[in-house]
């Protein structure tokens, strides 16, 4: 046990799904051609006139609403001051001290214990351009297409006390970032971006001890990995004498370990002013309300309705939850009268299972709710065996289709028939007599065997509950 | 008094990206000194209780809608663009780490 308690905050910045860019019209679109997507004030040109985009305003307000926010009645915008090539008018028009929302909360659990981070600001921005470092190092080209992409940041207090507390705190923003429908939040596209604060102290002492920042956090497991390093590495330092150094370190996947980026020498200096170009907001009761009615029922209130209204267990309920495509997935499942524990139990063995070997989505395959609900039920009815309903399921989740239909194509049906089944049967038996003496004998293992020759003879179609009592049966015979 | 010094000039300077020669600093120094100490008139006010402006304009939410409007072509938005690749802007290499 450490004697080192770990203090931890984190910045998320996630990109506004806006049809178009925060301050001009251009495009808001991932993954188009290179500078495609720009026009005079986005590239900054001299003179020109930007106008806030009111959709990204009622994004920012719902994310802020979302996460238990006070929405200020009154804010601007500030301009940002820094110089760099991702960036054409060498300023960021930014949020300095009246952000969107303030005083929020996100409540996460980590084994078993819930716990309630704080959201200490949430504010509206726009994103700079890409950078693509050449790899022959002649230099870096510059995509102008995501500049006045509008993004929020939002900024939580240090209330976490691990990494794994982190990973919880991420996990469960993207969830609700999902659900009211404001962001793609896909890390792997930039839609969602983490740095972490991290700093230790000894258990007792008031003051927070020297933090650092991390960057380069590409993924969740990421951050919780670099965490997870930072936290041992600061220990290392203090319990051999050694002063902790404020600075920015980078995340290696590669080597696990943070390297050195930038120390504290080079701290920023960002002239924040108000911004002139941009008319400042007044946000009325109004305003937030119609905003509040737009909320959809959030990932925890759902997770609570599983659990209470359809018996799943907490476990299942925060699984299904977690993602909303998952979790709508479920929803119109069950509709169709499946019964909820046994599409869960689909949903999170061989679906799961399908999606993270492949890196894919619910919503990527052509598996449909209702074809699930109709598999699940075909098994219920006794119409196919679970072993079927793995090989048309795997058909299912592959081509797509109508389970009802694959069974009768292919001639899946269970053959439930005792006449039909002892007449298949009666040549597996007769050739595994001795199996049967040995069962008799009190080698219970054999019956096992014997249903799986049965099975096998049948090329899985058998009821296997009919196949065991068959068996049994004829056991008892000799 | 003097409310600015030359390393404030200098430093300011250095953020806007602009060098100055000795002479040049010196009389920025003196400007600047004037200017803030033409603002400083302001502090007779007494502004007890009034909100500090922060827009010229006494005007609240001026927004558009999300509506896609065309961008410039590629060759357009790239033409002031010294050095091109790849559709690109080509900029000394920035260094991550």
């Amino acid at each position: 046990m450490s004697n080192f308690e770990t203090i931890i905050g984190l910045e998320v910045h996630v990109e506004l799904k806006t049809k178009t860019k925060i301050f001009c019209g251009c495009a808001n679109e991932f993954g188009a051609p290179p500078n495609t997507h720009t026009c005079p004030i986005c590239l900054g040109h001299p003179g020109v006139l930007p106008v806030l985009n009111r959709t990204a305003v009622d994004y920012a307000m719902k994310a802020a609403l979302a996460l238990n926010c006070e929405i200020s009645r009154d804010t601007k915008f500030d301009r940002k001051n820094y110089f760099y090539p991702d960036n054409p008018k060498a300023y960021q028009i930014s949020q300095f001290d009246q952000p969107i929302g303030r005083n929020g909360y996100i409540e996460i659990e980590v084994d078993g214990v819930k716990k309630r981070i704080g959201v200490h600001r949430l504010h509206l921005e726009e994103d700079a351009g890409k950078l693509n470092h050449l790899e022959n190092g002649t230099g870096s080209l510059v995509d102008f297409n995501r500049v006045g992409t509008p993004l929020i940041e939002i900024v939580s207090e240090a209330d976490m006390r691990s990494p794994q507390e982190a990973y919880a705190y991420l996990e469960k923003l993207k969830a609700i970032m999902q659900y009211i429908d404001v962001s793609d939040v896909k890390m792997e596209e930039g839609s969602l971006r983490c740095d972490a604060n991290i700093s230790i102290r000894p258990y007792g002492q008031k003051e927070f001890g020297t933090k650092t920042e991390l960057k380069n956090l590409n993924s969740f497991t990421f951050v919780e990995k670099g965490l997870a390093y930072e936290e041992k590495r600061q220990e290392k330092i203090l319990l051999s004498g050694g002063k902790i150094e404020q600075e920015t370190r980078r995340y290696s996947d590669a080597t696990k370990t943070t390297t050195l980026m930038r120390g504290k020498e080079g701290s920023d200096d960002y002239r924040y002013f108000p911004e002139p170009d941009i008319i400042k907001l007044k946000i009325d009761q109004d305003w937030i309300d119609r905003i509040k009615a737009e909320i959809p029922e959030l990932p925890d209130a759902r997770k609570k309705r599983y659990v209470e209204e359809l018996g799943l267990p907490e476990y299942d309920a925060m699984v299904l939850t977690q993602a909303k495509t998952m979790s709508d997935f479920f929803e119109s499942a069950i509709s169709s009268g499946a019964d909820p524990k046994l599409v869960a139990n689909w949903l999170m063995g061989d679906v799961s299972a399908y999606l993270n070997s492949n890196y894919k989505t619910i919503d990527e395959v052509p598996l449909t709710p209702e074809a699930l609900a109709k598999l699940v039920q075909l098994i219920e009815k006794g119409t196919i065996s679970s072993k079927i309903a793995k090989k048309v399921f795997k058909t299912l989740i592959l081509e797509g289709g109508d389970p009802e239909e694959i069974v009768k194509a292919k001639g899946l049906v269970q053959i439930s028939d005792e006449g039909a089944l002892r007449e298949m049967m009666a040549p597996v038996l007769e050739a595994n007599k001795q199996s049967m003496i040995d069962y008799k004998n009190g080698k219970d293992r054999a019956l096992g065997f014997l249903v799986g020759q049965v099975m096998k003879q049948s090329h899985g179609k058998a009821n296997p509950k009919m196949v065991n009592k068959i068996i049994l049966d004829e056991i008892n015979k000799l | 008094m003097s409310r600015i010094n030359e390393e404030q000039v200098k430093y300011v300077a250095h953020l806007a990206r602009l060098s100055f020669t000795d002479e040049e600093i010196k009389t920025f120094t003196t400007q600047l000194d004037d200017i803030i100490g033409f603002a400083e008139q302001l502090n007779e006010l007494d502004t007890e209780g009034v909100e500090p402006t922060t827009h010229v304009l006494d005007m609240y939410n001026v927004m558009r809608d999300d509506v896609v409007e065309p961008s410039l072509p590629r060759e357009e938005a790239l033409k002031n663009a010294p050095v091109q690749e790849d559709g690109q802007v080509k900029v000394p290499q920035i260094m991550e780490a």
